[in-house]
């Protein structure tokens, strides 16, 4: 089991960092979701697999999983919807600022994207 | 005496008020240019207020020192001092510069508005007095760079004009590196001494002197004061400098901050002078400036500029005059550091007159004024004759001390001969710049086609040049009952040991010094007349500026910085993560193969069905968005795909609360992703090169790899965790049963409030980067088909209204339980904001418009605020920030609560990340509203 989640974890790094190396806007922030899920599966891995053992204090229960990986997990899940939101917003910004979606935001005489941009003065 | 044991605190109290101060006139801006100025001198006056009292100790030759401890291991601490050097810069610095700010009052143009210029004059002055008064000498450099910032900032008054900007960054790059050459002598002087306070490191001198490092102890400092003060070779910046309009000049460029190099030079006089390294570097640079700057000044055609290089050569003398190192010699350093301040400020306003009253500083056009002002050309010719060493006139004096001292100074072995020689030389040019700016300005026939008709200056701006020549002439003729106690308290403390015996008057008798005086004067006179064969001669020595090397080694600078920039940075972000990633694989490999650990290898669990079928999911989704990520709707679905497989590996492997929260986050980043999909462009063009996506696959997969074996030696390495503290004291210290939310509430409640500050900050500038933007929806998709018109189904809008109070009851719900099981203010809000978008996406974003709130972010504010006040509320208590207390509550239908204060902070956290769902969604929602409007 140890190594399947090893081979899950590798291929959404693979698969994102793929996807990050890409020119457009969209393409970039799904790679950087997938890099998000594979390094909060990855710090979620750092307390071990455990099963049937939840950290939830009960008099009948002795032994609990680690409780300090999933409390960085949580947050880091929160934020990284946040970073997600906000960069989603920098690329509509970007989109209007250069009338295209290309992550370096190279300015172009004709716009050759569909969505007609503009902005308001 | 108790009174004198507070008395220490005036020195802090004077640095706050001149720190603090610098801001009232850009407050007081507004009530005009009279308020503002009065306002700044106000701020000089309280300061120098502050410091009288103390001045009765440092008078006695008993430094006041207040010392306040700040990091005392690393010797830094606020500590400052108060001595007789200290009181003779502060009373420079304070008196000259009031008498700068009602000059600067009436010198610059009415309607430049004054507070900028006063604020920075300011800092400058507070930074200067910081210098002066600091026992602790990291401070005294802190202080020092601060000068050189607010040097170029007032270089560079005039911003628009290309010349000051050039000249404010040449001065900044050389008083800058200067600064940080100080900053390192320091260090080293405070390594070796074992402390930074000057106190100690005075009675560590011998130690100093004796040790390895002294050499670079001591050509790191001075090249601080060399570069300071003007010194040959890195004199260039101070001619350059006087594009600054002239109070600054005044000010900064003549009397006080180039002063700050020689009161370096008297600091640390008792600490590294008394070797032969001092003496030669020191009086041969000082002689070499002080010869050079005068033979310079001599060829100037612009007035100021020849006041400039005349600077120069008096910060030359002063300096050499250090390095002659005999206790007679520092006396007369200090004595001429007095008078050239006092006469150059004086000749600096003049010359401002002047040019205020001309429209130009050319000594070939600015004839004869002596009929048109008679009043300010002879204030003028009185500061001038001071500086030629006139009789009569405070220049003398200290001029007059100089030549004595070359001709009783016997440290140059044999040939003690050539050093009255020099002095003489340096005498003569002096006399004949001195005399140039007399003749050619006031006299020399009539002005040649002036910009302006000149006559006397408003009576007030004559004022502060009065005052200083009223002064000259004080200290000339009534020396020792001018200056002699302030001279004897500065000189005794930059010595520390006992003042030589020495006699303050005008009449020493007919003696060598004053034949000197007498060749100086015949000899810069004829010298003078002659001007015409020298400037003939003048003309043919090749021309060697190194105001030229320097730009010329700046640009070169900036050309191959250019070249090198080209070659590792082509703009292309997509190259730069490459390289980044390039980095990472090398540098992990390294560390991994060079860590020593190995992989057991041991697996503690079985595979089974359920965990190869949801790998499958997962692969088909990650490889699935990746293959197909020119289909931007599929590849968001997908994504979406491999977030709900990694949910349910959470909820596998006993993290319900983790597994909730993936599970909202999803939904609604999914939601967002749809909603920005619909103003981006459908599909990605298929532009990278094969080349580009081979790269590209290779770096994937070397991650991918990479990433999989790290993850398999962890899961199979041994394992010890710190968690056993919080599992046993969740329940008792934190009263609650779910420890994942007992952690995030009260163990580390101090980083979830920056974990939601965080989310905050996102939530606004979300918000900042689309409240200004406006995009205009297509009318057809990519395919061109229409958008559909019934955007929204009248069966999920029936079905969602009465859902929501029941999406609400749910989030109530899990926030109240997330205590004692899954669930929590994370959580809840999620849910919470999904329930609400949910009837947004039913009804159409302007019926939700009209429900909701149009501003989010004082639910964002509200939430920080209930979380850090419930931190707060525990001091109350005397307790530390965010301490918990609990107890039990019994709520009809839920039974038994436990309530802690955590609870609290909880909805703070919930309010926070219901606000920045909303915010965010409903932000773009707008978006579109508008696109259908326009």
């Amino acid at each position: 089991m140890e190594a399947m989640l090893a081979v899950a974890i590798g291929l959404l790094f693979g698969c994102g960092v793929y996807l990050m190396l890409r020119a457009r806007t969209l393409p970039v922030i799904l790679g950087l979701a997938l890099i998000s899920y594979a390094v909060n599966l990855f710090l979620f891995a750092s307390g071990r697999l455990v099963i049937n053992a939840p950290p939830i204090i009960h008099a009948d229960i002795k032994h609990y999983t680690d409780p300090i990986p999933q409390a960085l997990v949580l947050t880091a899940i929160v934020i990284g919807f946040g970073m997600t939101a906000y960069i989603l917003t920098l690329a509509l910004r970007g989109l209007s600022e250069s009338g295209d979606d290309h992550i370096d935001m190279v300015e172009k005489a004709e716009s050759t994207s569909s969505t007609q941009v503009k902005k308001r003065h | 005496m108790t009174e004198s044991a507070y008395l220490p605190i005036l020195l802090p109290l004077t640095l706050f008020t001149a720190f603090f101060g610098l801001a009232l006139p850009l407050i007081v801006e507004r009530f005009g240019r009279k308020a503002t100025a009065i306002t700044a001198g106000a701020v000089m006056a309280t300061c120098l207020v502050l410091l009288v009292p103390l001045f009765s100790f440092a008078m006695s030759g008993q430094p006041v020192i207040a010392h306040y401890d700040w990091m005392p291991s690393f010797g830094l601490n606020l500590s400052f001092r108060l001595d007789g050097l200290g009181m003779l810069f502060s009373i420079l610095i304070l008196g000259i510069g009031m008498l700068v700010v009602l000059y600067a009052h009436y010198y610059l143009p009415d309607n430049d508005k004054l507070g900028r210029f006063y604020a920075q004059l300011l800092l400058f002055m507070a930074a200067m007095l910081g210098i002066v008064l600091s026992e602790n000498l990291l401070m005294m450099v802190v202080f020092w760079e601060v000068t050189s910032l607010s040097s170029f900032l007032l270089i560079a008054y005039k911003s628009a004009s290309h010349e000051s900007r050039i000249a404010a960054r040449m001065a900044l790059v050389v008083t800058g590196a200067g600064g940080l050459a100080l900053l390192a002598g320091i260090l080293l002087l405070g390594k070796v001494a074992g402390s930074y306070e000057l106190t100690q490191v005075i009675e560590a001198a011998a130690q100093i002197k004796s040790d390895p490092l002294y050499p670079a102890i001591l050509i790191l400092v001075l090249l601080g004061a060399f570069t300071k003060s003007a010194q040959f070779p890195f004199h260039f910046w101070l001619p350059n400098a006087m594009v600054a309009p002239t109070p600054v000049s005044a000010y900064l460029h003549s009397a006080t901050m180039v002063k700050a190099g020689v009161f370096l030079l008297a600091r640390f006089y008792p600490v590294l002078s008394g070797t032969d390294l001092w003496l030669f570097s020191v009086s041969v640079i000082g002689g070499v400036t002080l010869v050079y700057g005068a033979y310079v000044a001599m060829y100037r055609n612009d007035f100021k500029g020849l006041l400039a290089y005349s600077t120069i050569s008096h910060l030359g003398l002063i300096t050499l005059l250090f390095g002659l190192s005999t206790p007679m010699s520092v006396v007369a350093a200090v004595f001429h550091t007095i008078n050239h301040a006092i006469f150059k400020a004086s000749l600096f306003m003049a010359a401002g007159i002047i040019d205020h009253e001309c429209g130009t500083r050319d000594m070939r056009r600015v004839n004869g004024l002596f009929k048109l002002m008679p009043i300010t050309a002879t204030l003028a010719m009185l500061a001038a004759g001071s500086m030629a060493g006139v009789p009569l006139l405070n220049g003398f004096l200290s001029k007059e001390m100089f030549f004595t001292e070359s001709i009783v100074f016997d440290g140059f072995g044999g040939s003690h001969w050539i050093l009255p020689i020099f002095a003489t030389i340096a005498g003569v040019l002096a006399v004949a710049y001195s005399a140039r700016f007399i003749h050619d300005v006031f006299f020399n026939g009539e002005p040649v086609d002036l910009p302006r008709q000149p006559h006397e200056p408003s009576r007030w701006m004559r004022v502060p040049v009065e005052i200083l020549v009223v002064l000259c002439l004080l200290v000339g003729i009534f020396p020792a009952w001018s200056v002699g106690a302030l001279l004897a308290s500065a000189a005794g403390a930059s010595l520390q040991s006992s003042l030589p015996i020495y006699d303050l008057k005008i009449w020493h008798g007919f003696n060598l010094a004053l034949l000197m005086s007498l060749i100086a004067l015949v000899g810069g006179v004829g010298l003078y007349m002659m001007r015409s064969t020298l400037v003939h001669w003048n003309n043919q020595l090749p021309t060697l500026s190194s105001r030229m090397l320097f730009e010329r080694a700046h640009q070169h600078l900036v050309i191959n910085a250019e070249k090198v920039m080209s070659v590792i940075d082509n703009r292309s972000l997509q190259r730069y993560i490459a390289v980044f990633l390039v980095f990472v694989l090398i540098y992990g490999s390294w560390a991994y193969v060079s860590g020593g650990s190995r992989v057991s290898g041991v697996s503690h669990m079985r595979l089974d069905i359920a965990s190869i079928i949801a790998l499958s999911a997962l692969a088909l989704g990650a490889l699935g968005a990746t293959f197909m990520h020119h289909r931007r709707l599929l590849s968001i679905i997908l994504i979406s795909v491999v977030g709900l497989v990694v949910a349910l590996v959470f909820l596998r492997f006993s993290a319900p609360d983790l597994a909730l929260t993936q599970l909202s986050v999803e939904v609604v980043t999914t939601v967002l992703m749809l909603l920005a999909l619909h103003y981006l462009p459908q599909s990605t063009p298929k532009e990278s090169i094969s080349l580009r996506v081979m790269r590209d696959v290779l770096l994937a997969v070397g991650v991918g790899l990479a990433m999989a074996f790290v993850s398999f030696a962890l899961l199979t390495s041994s394992f010890s965790t710190i968690s056993d503290f919080y599992l046993q004291q969740s329940v008792p210290e934190g009263g609650g049963h779910n420890v994942v939310n007992v952690i995030l509430v009260d163990f580390r409640g101090f980083d979830t409030l920056g974990e939601i500050s965080v989310l905050a900050m996102a939530a606004l500038g979300a918000h900042a980067l689309l409240d200004q933007l406006r995009m205009v929806q297509p009318a057809r998709d990519s395919a061109g088909r229409l958008w559909a018109d019934d955007v929204h189904p009248l069966f999920l809008k029936m079905l969602m209204r009465p859902l929501l109070p029941l999406a609400l009851a749910v989030a109530v719900y899990i926030f109240l339980r997330g205590h004692h099981l899954p669930g929590g203010g994370f959580v809840a809000g999620l849910v919470t904001g999904v329930a609400l978008i949910l009837q947004s996406l039913a009804g159409g974003f302007s019926f939700a418009e009209d429900r909701l709130p149009r501003s989010y972010a004082p639910a964002l504010g509200l939430g920080l605020a209930f979380a850090a006040g419930v931190g707060l509320l525990s001091w109350l208590f005397a307790r530390p920030f965010l301490t918990s207390t609990h107890g039990h509550i019994a709520i009809p239908l839920l039974g038994d609560i436990e309530l802690a204060s955590v609870m609290i902070f909880d909805l703070g956290v919930y309010l926070v990340v219901v606000a920045t769902v909303l915010l965010i969604l409903t932000e773009l929602g707008r978006l579109n509203v508008r696109g259908e409007r326009g």
